[in-house]
C-alpha cells in the first residue's frame, strides 16, 4: 500500500470541507473495498478521509412509506434490524447475503453503492426498489445513478449521506453466488411496487446492474412465477467471464426471477 | 505519523503510526501479539480475525487508525488466570485443527458466533457462519464438532461470556 495522509472528519460538512482542500483524495467508509484495492496498489490516494466517525452519516429511520438508512450503516446492521425486517424484509435478507460475517461488520451500503461494482447487491435493490440516493448536494434516483460498471453519477469530493428506499409491496431478492468470492453471478431482485413492478438484475450485465424490461413487462400483469414461463432475457448485453458464459447468465436471470417472485408471493 | 489510543486485551496503548498500518501489523508487529495470523491479506481467510468493540472483523482489512478509541480483543485475550477459554478447549478436546494456522481467527469467529446466535448451535448455522474462515487441513469437520461443544460450554461459564 503506498502511504497516505489520513483525516477524520466529524461532520459531512467538515469531510465535504477537508475533500477540497487536500490533494488526491478519497473516502474512506468501511474500507472493505478499498483497503484491498490500495494494497493491490490499483488506488493510491495521497489523503484518505475516514467516514467512520461521522454519527450523522448511520442509522436507519421509518417515516411513512419510504425507509432512510444512513451512507455509514453497516450490512449486519441493515441484516438485523427490526425496522428493515418490517419494512422491507428483502432488503435485511439481500444485505444478510453479502460476503460473510465479517465483512458485514464492517462494509457499508452507502460504500457498496458509490462503487458499483457490477456484482454487489445493494445496486440491484436500489435500482428495483427505485431508491434515491441522497448526497450532500443533491438527490439522485437510482436509475440515474448507477452509470455502468464502477461509474455512478457521482460528482469529485460528493458525500453519499443517505439512501430512501419506498416501501414496496411485495419484495424479494434471489442470489446465485459465486460460491469462491461469494460475490453475485447473478442477482435479481423484483418489486411490487402501487404503480407497477421493478426488477433489477446485478452481477450479470456487461454494463453492470440494469432493469430487465422483458421480466418487467411479464410481471406487471401477472405478479407470479408462472407468468415468467418462455420468459427470456436477451444475452446480447451479458457479461461473460470463467466463472459463466453469456447465454448461462442470461438463462439464470429467468431462473433467478422466478425464485424471488415465488418467495415474495409466499411472504404476502 | 498519526496517534493511536485503543484498549487491548484489556489494556490501554498508545503509539504513533504510519496511517497504512493495517490492524494486524500493529498487534503482531507492535505489540508482539502473534496469535493472530495473517493468511491470505486479500480478505478471504480469517486467519487474522479479531474481535472490535466486540464484533468480529478482519484485522488485515482494517487500519490501526480505524481502531482509534476502541476496544480490541485478540486470542491472547480470551484465556483467563492461565485456564483456556471454553471454545479454546473444546477445540483442543475435539482436535479442531491440524497445523493451527487457522485455528486463532476460527475459534474469535466461533466465540462471535456464539455471541450472536446462543449457545445451542446446529451444524447447519455453524457451517454457514464460518463461510469467512478458510480452513486448508481439517476438512471443517472437527472445527463444526469444536464450536458446538465450545458454544455449549461457553453456557456453563457465563460469566466469561458477559466479559467478552
Ligand atoms: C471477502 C469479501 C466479500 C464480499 N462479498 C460481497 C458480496 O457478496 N456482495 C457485495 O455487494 N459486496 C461484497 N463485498 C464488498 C463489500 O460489501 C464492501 O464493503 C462494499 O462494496 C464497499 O463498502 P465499504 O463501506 O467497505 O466502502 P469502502 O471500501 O470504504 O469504499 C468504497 C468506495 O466508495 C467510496 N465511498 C464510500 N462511502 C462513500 C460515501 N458515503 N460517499 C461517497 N463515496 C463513498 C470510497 O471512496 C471508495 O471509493 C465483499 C467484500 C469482501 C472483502
Ligand atoms: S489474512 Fe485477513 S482475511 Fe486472510
Ligand atoms: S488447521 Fe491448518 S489451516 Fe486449519
Amino acid at each position: 500500500m503506498y502511504a497516505f495522509e489520513y483525516h477524520r472528519p466529524t461532520s459531512v460538512k467538515e469531510a465535504a470541507g477537508l475533500i477540497g482542500q487536500v490533494e488526491d483524495p478519497k473516502f474512506l467508509a468501511g474500507g472493505h473495498t478499498l483497503l484491498p484495492t490500495m494494497k493491490l496498489r490499483l488506488a493510491g490516494p495521497a489523503n484518505l478521509i475516514d467516514l467512520g466517525q461521522i454519527a450523522e452519516l448511520r442509522g436507519i429511520e421509518r417515516s411513512g412509506d419510504t425507509l432512510a438508512i444512513g451512507a455509514m450503516t453497516k450490512h449486519a446492521e441493515v441484516a438485523n434490524a427490526a425496522e428493515v425486517k418490517e419494512a422491507i424484509p428483502a432488503l435485511a435478507e439481500l444485505a444478510e447475503l453479502i460476503g460473510d460475517p465479517h465483512v458485514r461488520n464492517r462494509g457499508t451500503i452507502g460504500g457498496s453503492v458509490a462503487n458499483n461494482d457490477p456484482s454487489a447487491d445493494y445496486p440491484a435493490a436500489c435500482l428495483a426498489l427505485n431508491a434515491t440516493i441522497v448526497t450532500n448536494r443533491r438527490k439522485i434516483a437510482a436509475d440515474d445513478f448507477f452509470q455502468g460498471i464502477f461509474t455512478t453519477a457521482l460528482e469529485d469530493g460528493e458525500i453519499i449521506t443517505q439512501i430512501v428506499f419506498p416501501i414496496p409491496t411485495q419484495a424479494a431478492y434471489a442470489k446465485f453466488r459465486n460460491p469462491a468470492s461469494r460475490y453475485a453471478l447473478v442477482g435479481v431482485f423484483v418489486a411490487k411496487h402501487a404503480d407497477g413492478v421493478r426488477v433489477a438484475v446485478t452481477g450479470a450485465g456487461s454494463n453492470g446492474v440494469f432493469r430487465a424490461s422483458e421480466i418487467e413487462q411479464a410481471l406487471s400483469g401477472n405478479f407470479a412465477a408462472e407468468a415468467l414461463d418462455g420468459v427470456t432475457v436477451s444475452e446480447a448485453e451479458m457479461n461473460s467471464d470463467i466463472h459463466a458464459d453469456a447465454a448461462y447468465r442470461a438463462h439464470l436471470v429467468s431462473v433467478m426471477a422466478g425464485r424471488a417472485v415465488q418467495t415474495a408471493v409466499a411472504r404476502g | 505519523m498519526t496517534t493511536v489510543s485503543l484498549t487491548v486485551n484489556g489494556q490501554s496503548v498508545t503509539a504513533d503510526v504510519d496511517p497504512r498500518t493495517l490492524l494486524v501489523q500493529f498487534l503482531r508487529d507492535n505489540l508482539r501479539l502473534t496469535g493472530t495470523h495473517v493468511g491470505c491479506d486479500t480478505s478471504q481467510c480469517g486467519a487474522c480475525v479479531i474481535h472490535l468493540n466486540g464484533q468480529a472483523v478482519k484485522s488485515c482489512t482494517v487500519l490501526a487508525v480505524q481502531a482509534n478509541a476502541s476496544v480490541v480483543t485478540t486470542i491472547e485475550g480470551i484465556a483467563e488466570g492461565g485456564e483456556l477459554h471454553p471454545m479454546q478447549a473444546a477445540f483442543r478436546e475435539h482436535h479442531g485443527l491440524q497445523c493451527g494456522y487457522c485455528t486463532p481467527g476460527m475459534i474469535m469467529s466461533a466465540i462471535d458466533i456464539v455471541n450472536r446466535k446462543g449457545n445451542a448451535l446446529d451444524e447447519q448455522t455453524i457451517r454457514a457462519e464460518l463461510e469467512g474462515n478458510l480452513c486448508r487441513c481439517t476438512g471443517y469437520h472437527n472445527i463444526v464438532k469444536a464450536v458446538a461443544a465450545g458454544a455449549q460450554g461457553m453456557a456453563q461459564a457465563p460469566m466469561r461470556q458477559a466479559a467478552e
